[in-house]
């Protein structure tokens, strides 16, 4: 029972940050149909710009997440007019590639700016220990599931009350109807970067702290996958429910198996789910089929 | 296929021919004489370089198959080279089976994995199928790295040289006429398929499946078919790894080495058997030019020398991103319009959009 409780609260904390750099991913997509291969990239540089703004430049936290998020506003924005604008339109594999050669291009930059060295970070989030029960985790991770579970009300929020909101679920649901409405799809697009950004960032700052502040941080943008696709590609709601699903079953394979298939589990859920609904959890069920 | 200004065909034999007007069998004349040219006249290091190519463009020969002709998007490409890789391997350490039968079984090998890992294509397109060979990709690299009595898991499988003819190819120069002798085969089957039936059908499948199969096109069994077609070589390239550098090794088939090679195929250009060969060679290179770069300025600037790996990361996004935002077509699009500039030169000439 004791490892049990340790096990599905740490499942927990993991989804959370699935959750979060999911929920990105997921926005990208119900906006522009792009699947976003440079989601774990931009978290990386989420991690690293805490990192850099309270460590290096010493700032303040406060100070220091809002600068934070500042520069991610700015990157989303940037990649978008970038490299984004100039492909609206084009087919899948070109979309797919595009976001391969931004992710490899962006880690080059955080290495070349910060070093190929794990670094260690003062946690700015309190640190020590909560018990649950019998069960004992770092507060740090404990903090993990409101702070996401709020971020993703905000964002549920967003998407049903606000005009850039609504906007951008008219998009996703016919591009043509929007802009004869006189929805501009550009700024929408960028506004969608930009939230994908501002997501990762936060998922990377609260990784930077668990995990602590090196590449392989954006090794989760791979897991992401069998996230979205369980919880469905064009849901929030989903995208935060796979994610705790795949962390507690990462977790629950980790420590009652082993044998490292605790990293295979989530790509056999993956395929499970492709076979039998391919549209996820919650997502829309249409699909092309052929 | 266009007509040609004031070429006249007045036999079938000519009219089908794969080079169908004079120019075109003097560059490939020009060309085949460079190949066997150059292993004489280049150094080892240079070799070395052109083998690498030779096997890259087996490898992406076969993606192209899948992905330019077929239109379903791979992201498993490198664990399919590893399943060539190690059959053959294997094989030949275990079994002390030549190198030309296991060559055979580890394409035949690759080809089975492949087909079953298509097998998620009869209900899943584009993003979605990406997203499964994605998954293909994790799991067999977790199989080969946990099943550790067959595979030796983490360790590497050490490979003997392959011998033809009672001469071990051990050396670059003695390799390099297998695989150019092998990519030549790979290149001439490719541009014959796509003159058949078969061929028709997989273009067909790509450019609008519904379509095609309304025409009577059996989709699903097609693109089983070009999994099928195009893992096999993809297996070929990945045997073809283990023979050349006699030692087989998980790291060398990851996730990376499938995006490697898909950008090959987007640089050189989607559906075109020159454009893989172009691709494959640009990707091959890129990394060694920095290489060279780097160690020249090493005394002017040894600030860029230590920047090394991440300018080659760069440049490797930096490529893809520029393709495909200035000229998608790739390369051998490239090599169109330079073709089509001096066409009638010095006189301006436009080509129609329609040829490839």
């Amino acid at each position: 029972m004791d490892t049990f409780l340790q096990l599905t609260v740490s499942g927990l904390s993991t989804g959370m940050i699935y959750a979060l750099a999911a929920v990105g991913f997921v926005v990208i997509y119900k906006a522009s149909d792009v699947i976003n291969f440079a989601q774990g990239d931009l978290l990386l540089f989420g991690t690293y710009l805490i990192f850099f703004s309270i460590v290096q430049l010493n700032l303040p936290w406060t100070v220091g997440i809002m600068l934070t998020l500042l520069i991610a506003v700015a990157m989303g924005l940037l990649i978008e007019r970038v490299v984004l604008r100039p492909l609206i339109g084009e087919p899948i594999i070109s979309m797919i590639m595009v976001t391969i050669g931004l992710s490899s291009v962006l880690r080059a930059l955080a290495n070349a700016l910060w070093g190929p060295q794990p670094r260690t970070f003062p946690s700015f989030l309190p640190d020590g220990v909560i018990s649950i029960g019998t069960a004992v985790v770092g507060f740090d991770r404990v903090l993990a599931i409101p702070l996401g579970l709020a971020l993703l009300v905000l964002l549920g929020f967003f998407f049903r009350r606000t005009r850039d909101g609504i906007a951008m679920r008219a998009i996703a649901d016919d591009q043509q109807a929007a802009l004869s409405m006189g929805i501009s799809i550009p700024r929408v697009f960028a506004i969608a970067w930009a939230i994908a950004a501002v997501t990762a960032a936060i998922g990377g700052m609260m990784l930077g702290n668990i995990v602590g502040v090196s590449q392989s941080v954006a090794a989760i943008g791979l897991r992401v996958f069998p996230v979205v696709i369980l919880g469905g590609l064009d849901s929030i709601g989903g995208a935060v429910l796979g994610g705790v699903i795949i962390g507690l079953l990462e977790v629950y394979t980790g420590g009652y198996i082993g044998h490292g298939l605790n990293l295979i589990v989530p790509y056999f859920v993956l395929i499970i789910m492709l076979m039998v609904r391919p549209y996820g959890l919650f997502g829309k069920p249409i699909i092309e089929r052929v | 296929m266009t007509m040609e200004c004031g070429v006249f065909h007045t036999t079938y034999t000519s009219d089908i021919a794969l080079r169908r007007v004079p120019a075109e069998r003097l560059r490939l004349g020009l060309f085949v004489i460079v190949v066997i040219a150059f292993p004489f006249l280049a150094s080892p290091y240079w070799l070395n370089l052109a083998n690498q190519i030779a096997i890259a463009t087996v490898g992406a020969i076969g993606l192209n198959i899948l992905v330019g002709y077929t239109g379903q998007i791979s992201l498993g490409q490198g664990a399919f080279m590893a399943v060539g890789a190690y059959t053959a391997g294997l094989l030949t350490l275990n079994f002390g089976l030549p190198w030309g039968p296991s060559i055979v079984f580890a394409c035949l090998v690759t080809s089975a994995i492949g087909t079953f890992f298509g097998m998620p294509s009869l209900r899943l397109k584009g993003l979605y199928l990406a997203i499964a060979t994605l998954a293909a990709q994790e799991i067999i690299e977790w199989v080969i790295t946990h099943w550790t009595g067959v595979t030796g898991g983490t360790e590497a499988l050490v490979v003997p040289a392959p011998q033809l003819f009672g001469v071990r190819m051990n050396t670059d120069f003695r390799f390099y006429w297998l695989v150019v002798i092998l990519a030549s085969a790979t290149a001439l089957f490719t541009a014959n398929l796509f003159r058949s039936r078969i061929g028709r059908a997989f273009l067909a499948v790509r450019d609008q499946d519904v379509a095609a199969s309304v025409i009577g096109v059996n989709v699903f069994r097609y693109k089983l078919l070009a999994f099928a077609t195009s893992s096999f070589f993809v297996g070929l390239a990945g045997a073809l790894i283990a023979y050349y550098r006699n030692i087989v090794s998980w790291e060398r088939f990851t996730l990376e080495t499938s995006l490697f090679y898909l950008a090959m195929i987007i640089v050189g250009g989607l559906g075109s058997i020159r454009g893989s060969f172009f691709g494959a060679a640009l990707i091959t290179l890129l990394p060694a030019l920095i290489t060279n770069a780097g160690r020249m300025l090493q005394d002017s600037a040894p600030a860029i020398a230590s920047q090394l790996p991440n300018i080659q990361q760069a440049s490797f996004g930096l490529i893809i991103i520029l393709f495909l935002v200035f000229e998608p077509k790739g390369l051998s699009k490239l090599w169109q319009n330079v073709k089509d500039y001096f066409y009638v030169w010095p006189f301006a000439y436009r080509r129609g959009e329609g040829r490839h």
